[in-house]
């Protein structure tokens, strides 16, 4: 690891001020992601902002019946939260089929948002990597790409987004909300947060230099029977080939997104209507362009019987 | 320094601890760690850091380089030995302690982050002469085979029992908004960030289940 100046700050404003005028700062929550990219010197900051004191730690009931969650709180905690237990339990779920429990209890929401892929060729140093080091190519594609994405990637990635929150988070339209170092504040739709690898597989999400997550916020809740599947090589502890968040309401209708696909949890509108007629039918659309290897196409068969089983127990319920 | 490991620091002891390749400047003189920690000019403030925290009941002060870890603070630092290094990034729970009361893999955290916090390892749950029950227990059913991993089982282990009577769910948890259940199940699941290459799982399993109806 390289040696780094560390500051922690009082307040997210004064957190994205701070960066100021500075090359090579990070903002630091749980450290999780970022410490272990950095023992591998992946990412190398110079200067890191720890912004655990900042007080974003809270959870919150919203004044339209939503509620909005601080970007410092931890995995574990908004899992077990009472409101999200009972009205986002796609979140709880897809909270808990994460990592460990040591590791929830450290990573945050705002961190999680941002975590980097697992692609193996990410990590490993002495492999070609656009997102790693731009410019310097893709070993991933033409390797060995059993885990990678089948829909959505470039010529330059194909590596996946990596959490299940944000699966959780996507299929409840959740909000994003920044403070950059100007002091001004802006609310991203989960949609837009993260970015398709394009040109620059490097630039993962919408966020600018300096622009800090100050929280989540979710919608009112939209009931209906809600379920978060992840497909994994164990029961416990890895990360996702496949996952599924689903939330079905009593006339058939709902909505669908994926984890392990793509480089952002990936769900259309115009395939999650098709729920009515059934997994293949959402499928067929929600999987349309893909471009899969001979080593990963079985994710969309994965998928749509993850979602067929879903749908078959939401009926026996 | 005593037999038993044990450095009995008191609150005036300061200890400085490096980075790089794991390298440790160990223990210096108390006169020569303040002098180092006042001017700066002998330690590099600029990637150094003044952290205070309680471990195993013992308040302390360390001079750290930002990179050294808690597990390095603690094993290289303070000489507490029982938190294991396995993988050293998050995946195998070795290293596992508790921090303010939760259990955390302390290889991916800063100690520079911990910064007034209390933090239990291993030593701090017992002792051969006063062992914690849980590791009675794990001696009881033979919970380990190398021991590598045994001090990251049982922390976790102890903060395992505790979440599950704190309600707080697990990914095979039935009923989200319900009682929460000390089963093998729920015990399995919540265990599965601690790997042991020995396999003791089944005897581990047992001990903790033993630990958690003891003291229920």
């Amino acid at each position: 690891m390289r040696a780094f100046s560390y500051t922690k700050a009082k307040s997210p404003q004064e957190a994205a001020q701070a960066t100021r005028n500075q090359t090579g700062v990070k903002f630091i929550a749980g450290g999780t992601n970022l410490l272990d990219l950095m023992k591998n010197e992946i990412e190398h900051p110079a200067h890191l902002i720890d912004i655990s004191g900042t007080g974003l730690d809270e959870i919150k009931d919203t004044p339209d019946g939503g509620v909005r969650i601080g970007a410092m709180v931890s995995n574990t905690a908004l899992a077990a939260h009472p409101r999200i237990r009972r009205d986002y339990a796609v979140l709880s779920r897809a909270l808990l089929a994460g990592a460990s429990g040591q590791l929830r209890n450290k990573a945050t929401t705002g961190g999680n948002l941002l975590q980097r892929t697992r692609c193996p060729y990410f990590y490993d140093t002495n492999m070609a990597c656009n997102k790693r080091e731009p410019g310097s190519g893709c070993s991933a594609i033409g390797g060995y790409t059993r885990s990678l994405a089948v829909i959505g990637g470039s010529s330059h990635c194909i590596a996946t987004h990596p959490s299940d929150m944000a699966v959780g988070m996507r299929v409840l339209d959740a909000v994003v909300e920044t403070v950059n170092d100007a002091g001004e504040t802006r609310s991203i739709p989960i949609e837009d947060f993260h970015r398709l690898p394009g040109d620059t597989p490097h630039i993962e999400t919408v966020l600018k230099p300096g622009e800090l997550i100050t929280g989540v916020t979710l919608p009112p809740p939209v009931g209906g029977k809600q379920f978060y599947h992840k497909v994994r090589d164990r029961a416990s502890y890895a990360f996702a080939l496949v996952s599924v968040a689903l939330i079905l309401q009593p006339d058939g209708t709902g909505r669908v997104a994926l984890g392990g696909m793509a480089h952002k949890p990936w769900r259309s509108r115009k395939a999650e209507a098709l729920l009515p007629e059934g997994a293949s039918a959402v499928m067929a659309r929600l999987t349309e362009g893909a471009n899969p290897t001979h080593e990963n196409a079985y994710k969309i068969t994965l998928a749509e019987r993850t979602l067929a089983g879903l749908l078959a127990q939401a009926r026996e319920q | 320094m005593p037999a038993d490991g044990d450095l009995n620091l008191t609150r005036r002891d300061v200890i400085v601890i490096g980075a790089g390749s794991a390298v440790s400047l160990g223990l210096v003189s108390q006169a020569q760690a303040e002098d180092m920690i006042e001017n700066s000019e002998n330690a590099d403030l600029s990637i150094s850091s003044v952290v205070e925290m309680t471990v195993n009941g013992k308040k302390c002060k360390f001079l750290v380089d930002n990179r050294v870890t808690l597990l390095d603070a603690l094993r290289e630092g303070l000489k507490l030995t029982g938190t294991k290094k396995g993988c050293d990034h998050g995946q195998c729970g070795a290293c596992t302690a508790l921090v303010n009361g939760e259990r955390i893999n302390s290889c991916l955290s800063l100690a520079v982050m911990h910064d007034g916090d209390e933090i239990t390892t291993i030593e701090g749950m017992g002792t051969p002469e006063k062992l914690h029950p849980l590791q009675a227990a794990f001696i009881e059913h033979d919970g380990y085979q190398c021991g590598y991993c045994t001090p990251g089982q049982i922390c976790s282990a102890k903060a395992v029992v505790d979440e599950i009577r704190a309600g707080i769910p697990s990914h095979v948890t039935d009923d989200l908004e319900g009682e929460m259940k000390m089963s093998p199940a729920e015990i399995k699941e919540r265990m599965s960030g601690n790997i042991c290459r020995c396999g003791a799982y089944d005897n581990i399993l047992a001990a903790i289940e033993d630990f958690a109806e003891e003291t229920a």
